[in-house]
């Protein structure tokens, strides 16, 4: 396990080639990136502010689509399929998103939320159906025993750290290939975060994950392998271990010591 | 430094309280008139302000004469107005609501478009148009080639009239709702349509009912319009191509009937009673739906 990433019984389930994103033309907030992922693995990816970090994930599941000025180069291959080519509809069924604050939907009950993404794919399933998904996907995220008589309350009504749960469990619903997770403890307390993090170690069973993360410590706790980004660079990536004891960037270490951030 | 009155601040103190009353003052003041105005109605009015308002149509100039002759309060009611302004609202609501929101979508989805800019300066443009031309143009493009006065054609003008007022309060409810909120529909895979219909129109269903409602109550006592439009009826009517009264359009009759004065009144009460009404129920609905 020492350096999963070059290990050969894994295969990459997404692969950056030359990605570049720009928000003003002439002027790249991610700087050709190239990096594999491998299933089934937590990938932290930490920087300063404004180094691209989120940039960089929204990439993935062309969020950037949706702002005509952001321009995105390169390319993104998700189980060997170039994202770009594929429809954008697709591409986020299969890349689920949790967002910094947690946002369920406000005027949908709990059960309706969970089940939003079938709702929004106009997917029609029966009520039993229905039943399953919305009980496994709670179940996933630690939910389910908290909230399993409250159904119908509206999603809002949780506390910050079950919302959270909530839209981890809304993205599950759909059984994405990966997860990304855009600073998803940042607005949570201690405790809420710890849950969130020891959920995102039992998902990695079943799902690949990428987290962008402010904390350190948190991308030590909790990820395989990092990225460490840097003025829309990707300056080092490699298994967290290795990374937190010998980086082989200066950058790296200056950032890992505090020397800035 | 040596201490003067103007530099203490007991002087400060003295200073703001002065300001303070000031502007008590003056906001107390802008409250009169609405109190002199309910107040002035109710006087005048309580007495003609009865059950047959609501239930009989207007009375003949020749029934009201004969009543005040030998004292007895004129009979009849405004049934036909408050029948008239039911059907020429719904219609008019039918007209533009569905199209308000729209509009107000696109505009809020597409904040920077020049296409966009330039509606967002026809819609205020068309805020600003004279009630009576609107009625005038709605008379030509309608009036005249259904060859005659109707209901509908008093719609379409207080629909053009509500229009601009649905438009901006769409936009701005929209703009209001945060943007992951749009982000996160779309990052579960969902079609744009479904995403506007599903998440952000539920979401901002308290703006957009509210702005409409604020939009009915802005049109409801409009009475030029109606004039070239939906002409006025003796009758209860609810056949959308055939003239029709309004409760604005009996005031105007009632004004210019001596004999039938004394129901300016009771109607206008009515009238004011039901705008206030559903002002008082659009602010708080507001409330009550504030986004989170």
């Amino acid at each position: 396990m020492e350096n999963s990433i070059n290990s050969e019984n894994n295969k990459y389930v997404l692969e950056l080639k030359e990605v570049s994103v720009s928000y003003t033309p002439g002027k790249n907030a991610v700087e050709n990136v190239n990096a594999g992922i491998r299933e089934n693995t937590v990938t932290a990816i930490m920087g300063p502010s404004g180094c691209g970090k989120s940039t960089l994930l929204r990439a993935i599941n062309r969020m950037h689509d949706l702002y005509p000025e952001i321009k995105t180069t390169g390319e993104i291959l998700l189980k060997g399929e170039n994202i770009f080519k594929m429809n954008p509809m697709k591409v986020r069924r299969l890349a689920g998103m949790v967002f910094q604050r947690p946002n369920p939907f406000p005027t949908m009950s709990i059960y309706d939320n969970v089940l939003a993404g079938y709702k929004l794919n106009n997917i029609s399933l029966k009520k039993s159906e229905k039943d399953e998904v919305v009980e496994a996907s709670l179940r996933s995220v630690a939910l389910w025993d908290e909230v399993k008589d409250s159904m119908n309350k509206k999603g809002t009504f949780l506390s910050g750290g079950q919302q959270q749960r909530l839209c981890i469990a809304r993205a599950i619903a759909l059984k994405p290939e990966i997860i990304l997770m855009d600073e998803p403890t940042s607005a949570l307390d201690p405790i809420s975060t710890n849950r969130i993090e020891d959920l995102i170690l039992e998902l990695k069973e079943h799902y690949t994950i990428i987290i962008v993360t402010h904390n350190m410590s948190q991308a030590a706790r909790i990820s395989d392998n990092s990225m460490f980004m840097y003025l829309g660079h990707l300056v080092e990536y490699g298994t967290t271990k290795q990374m937190f004891t010998k980086p082989k960037d200066k950058r790296t270490e200056d950032y890992l010591t505090g020397v800035f951030g | 430094m040596k201490k003067t009155f103007f530099s203490t601040s007991k002087y400060r103190l003295a200073k703001s309280k002065i300001f303070f009353y000031i502007v008590c003052f003056f906001s107390t003041l802008t409250m009169i008139p609405l109190f002199l105005i309910i107040w002035e109605l109710i006087k005048r009015g309580y007495k003609q302000f009865n059950f047959s308002l609501f239930t009989e149509v207007a009375p003949t100039s020749m029934d009201a004469m004969l009543a005040k002759i030998s004292g007895d309060p004129i009979p009849g009611g405004i049934l036909n107005g408050i029948t008239g302004t039911l059907l020429i609202l719904v219609i008019a609501i039918i007209i533009a609501i569905p199209v308000g929101i729209l509009v107000g979508i696109y505009l809020s989805e597409n904040p920077k478009k020049k296409f966009s800019n330039l509606i967002r300066s026809l819609a205020d443009l068309l805020q600003g148009i004279p009630s009576i031309v609107v009625g005038i143009i709605v008379y030509v493009w309608v009036v005249r080639p259904m060859h005659g006065y109707s209901a509908l054609a008093g719609s379409v003008a207080l629909a053009i009239m509500m229009l601009p007022m649905i438009i901006r309060s769409t936009e701005e409810t929209l703009k209001m709702l945060p943007t992951s909120l749009k982000e996160a529909g779309l990052a579960l895979g969902g079609s744009y349509t479904l995403v506007v219909l599903k998440i952000l129109l539920p979401s901002a269903f308290g703006g957009l009912f509210t702005g409409s409602l604020l939009a009915i109550s802005r049109v409801m006592g409009e009475t030029a319009p109606l004039m070239v439009t939906a002409l006025g009826a003796t009758i209860v009517n609810w056949n959308i191509s055939d003239p029709t009264s309004a409760i604005s359009l009996l005031i105007w009759e009632f004004y210019n009937d001596p004999n039938l004065a004394p129901l300016v009144w009771s109607s206008s009460l009515l009238l004011l009673f039901i705008v206030l009404g559903i002002n008082i129920f659009a602010k708080s609905v507001a409330k009550k739906w504030k986004i989170q």
